[in-house]
């Protein structure tokens, strides 16, 4: 396997920096009143991380890397499901004003 | 291998998914369009997932000593259902937590939610030092170039990939020690008051200078001592940045803790050439470091001194009551009758509501000024509550509806047109000396002009307690201001019955 070249990590950290900007406008477009729900959803996908724990859980070699990507596709896993859900539970509270409560869908 | 050889389209799927993840922000700026965005970071999350399990399906045959050699391929069918298992308990836990939880405690919940992420990180990153093969990081050593009798020796991890494997694993650990102080703190199992150690600045900074050292000589010696002594360092140093900070900062520490893990999941997406996880990551870091800035900001501190910690501890022994001032108590009667009579009342909730439950009451108490033809309006201030949004969560969940909540900037200029302000579990927000008092520790702070109201009702325990802040309030003892002293529910309840008759 060859090591990582120059281009490589230029392109990734090219991604990294254009999604931090992506990041700075969408955050500052969040509604202050939503800002509890932003931080619950923000914690859901920051569990993407369990893609590296699915690999490690995956990968033959080493039984303790495997015990150890288990134990964290379990943690990443909690806070996927208990971050989306709980962000939908609040979402769905929000309610505009003179209007009969739309039918719930979808919760 | 599998690194080198991830396909295209799995590359796609990454890039799909991230896609998603800003999506899901981008809904958030209404809410009208924000459960469709939430569905959208399930989506997300979903095809992350699944392409990840599709091209890392588990392989009985490890690879062998020699890159060269092929090796086949033997689905491990009990490591599938290993990780399936691991995820359905996972996912279960959570999806159980997240039904029962109540909404005043939505900030221990996303404190421990952080901690999970941490601890996360810390785990991938270990797996990662221990297979790193697995993860396409590292190379076999090539002990004889001669063409015909190649030999190999130990692992090499790339020296790029160690540094990122070692911030990853110092930013994880950070973000869980410091989420389970913060959580403790939060659920009150331990005093929210700051708890200063002598020479912490000292300690503190050459705990960080010896983490940063360490990762650094890492790209020289792979040896398990040092990011064993990284991953413990960066765990102390969570625990020391957090320990000292208390009250009224903890907004500010769990957005901290947000950005955190942010940029620890990003520092693994460097590691694993993931696109998902990178902007994931710079997207929930630079989400958690804006609300961190709105934060200082909403209370005018600066970023460094909060990290620095100690607020309220001088306070305490300045702040109490300068003298004895004369202040007016009013009764449940008293109040419910001037809101009767009332074109325009503005209330204003702040922690203590959320303590005692009172947000439904509330919401009644609001219903029936409106049906009285009273013009009703709710005021947030950036830091009431124990989290960004905390209180909007709160009213929402009593279901106010949120066009009737407004921020600080858009309702402050309407208070000289309202006849009560209705101030029910706040108190430093209100806090006039924020204005005019260059001595107070909460000078600077932009606060509700609650003082140009025709008349000013407090709902407080006792007149004995002062604010996070520990600042005695001016609100208290003006002219137009009437002291509710009771619990904020019950005298809610009372005004609510004395409304009715």
């Amino acid at each position: 396997m060859e090591p990582p070249t120059n281009m490589d990590f230029i392109s990734i950290l090219s991604i990294f920096v254009m999604a931090c900007f992506v990041g700075y406008y969408v955050v500052w477009s969040v509604t202050p009143a939503l800002h509890t729900p932003l931080m619950a959803v923000t914690n859901a996908i920051s569990s993407v991380i369990i893609v590296g724990a699915l690999i490690a859980a995956a990968a033959a070699g080493s039984a303790s890397s495997k015990w150890l990507g288990l134990l964290a596709v379990v943690l990443a896993s909690v806070n996927i499901f208990g971050g989306f859900a709980v962000t939908a539970r609040m979402l769905a509270m929000y309610k505009k004003k003179d209007r009969p409560a739309p039918k719930p869908e979808g919760q | 291998m599998e690194h080198a050889a991830t396909p295209a389209w799995a590359l796609l799927a990454y890039l799909v998914s991230g896609v998603l993840f800003i999506l899901a922000l981008r809904g958030l700026s209404s809410p009208s369009t924000s459960q469709r965005g939430n569905r959208f970071g399930m989506i997300g999350m979903g095809i992350a997932v699944v392409t990840t399990l599709v091209t890392h399906l588990p392989n009985m045959m490890a690879a062998p000593e020699v890159p060269e050699v092929p090796y086949d391929f033997l689905l491990d069918l009990p490591g599938l259902g290993a990780i399936l298992v691991a995820i359905a308990i996972g996912g279960s836990i959570g999806w159980l937590t997240a039904r029962r939880i109540k909404m005043t405690d939505m900030p221990q919940l996303v404190a421990a939610f952080h901690s999970l992420v941490g601890m996360a990180a810390v785990l991938v990153g270990w797996a990662a030092y221990l297979n790193p093969e697995a993860f396409g990081i590292a190379v076999r050593e090539v002990l004889t170039t001669d063409q015909l009798a190649k030999s190999y020796g130990a692992l090499q991890i790339f020296p790029q990939s160690r540094i990122e494997m070692g911030l990853g694993i110092a930013i994880g650990a950070i973000t869980f020690s410091g989420s389970v102080i913060a959580f403790l703190k939060l659920a009150g199992k331990m005093s929210g008051a700051p708890i200063m150690l002598p020479g912490r600045h000292v300690i503190n900074l050459g705990t960080l200078a010896a983490i940063i050292g360490l990762t650094g000589y890492f790209t020289l010696d792979q040896s398990l001592w040092v990011i064993a002594a990284v991953t413990a360092l960066s765990f102390l140093i969570g625990f020391l940045l957090i320990i000292p900070i208390g009250g009224a900062d903890m907004p500010v520490v769990v957005s901290m803790l947000n950005s955190y893990s942010g940029w620890a999941a990003a520092a693994m997406g460097f590691t694993l050439h993931n696109t998902a996880m990178i902007i994931t990551g710079a997207l929930v870091g630079s989400s958690g470091a804006i609300l961190s800035y709105i934060m200082c900001k909403a209370m005018n501190r600066s970023f460094i001194s909060v990290i620095a910690g100690g607020f309220g501890v001088v306070a305490e022994t300045g702040g109490e009551a300068k003298e004895q001032r004369p202040w007016k108590r009013g009764s449940a009667e008293d109040a419910a009758f001037l809101l009767g009579e009332a074109e325009q009342v503005i209330i204003i909730p702040g922690y203590g509501m959320a303590v005692a439950q009172a947000q439904h009451v509330l919401r009644e108490m609001g219903d029936q000024l409106k049906a009285r033809g009273v013009r009703v309006k709710y005021a947030i201030h950036p830091v009431a509550g124990r989290m960004p949004g905390h209180m909007n969560v709160l009213l929402a969940e009593a279901q106010v509806p949120y066009d009737d909540v407004f921020e600080l900037e858009d309702i402050n200029g309407e208070f000289a047109q309202t006849d009560v302000a209705f101030i029910i579990g706040a108190n430093d927000v209100v806090n006039p000396a924020a204005k005019t008092d260059k001595s107070s520790p909460i000078y600077g702070m932009p606060v509700f002009d609650v003082e140009k109201a025709k008349s000013i009702m407090f709902i407080k325990r006792s007149m004995g307690g002062v604010g996070y802040a520990g600042v005695d309030n001016d609100v208290f003892y003006m002219d137009q201001t009437m002291m509710l002293l009771a619990d904020a529910k019950k005298m809610v309840e009372d005004i609510n019955k004395a409304l009715s008759n």
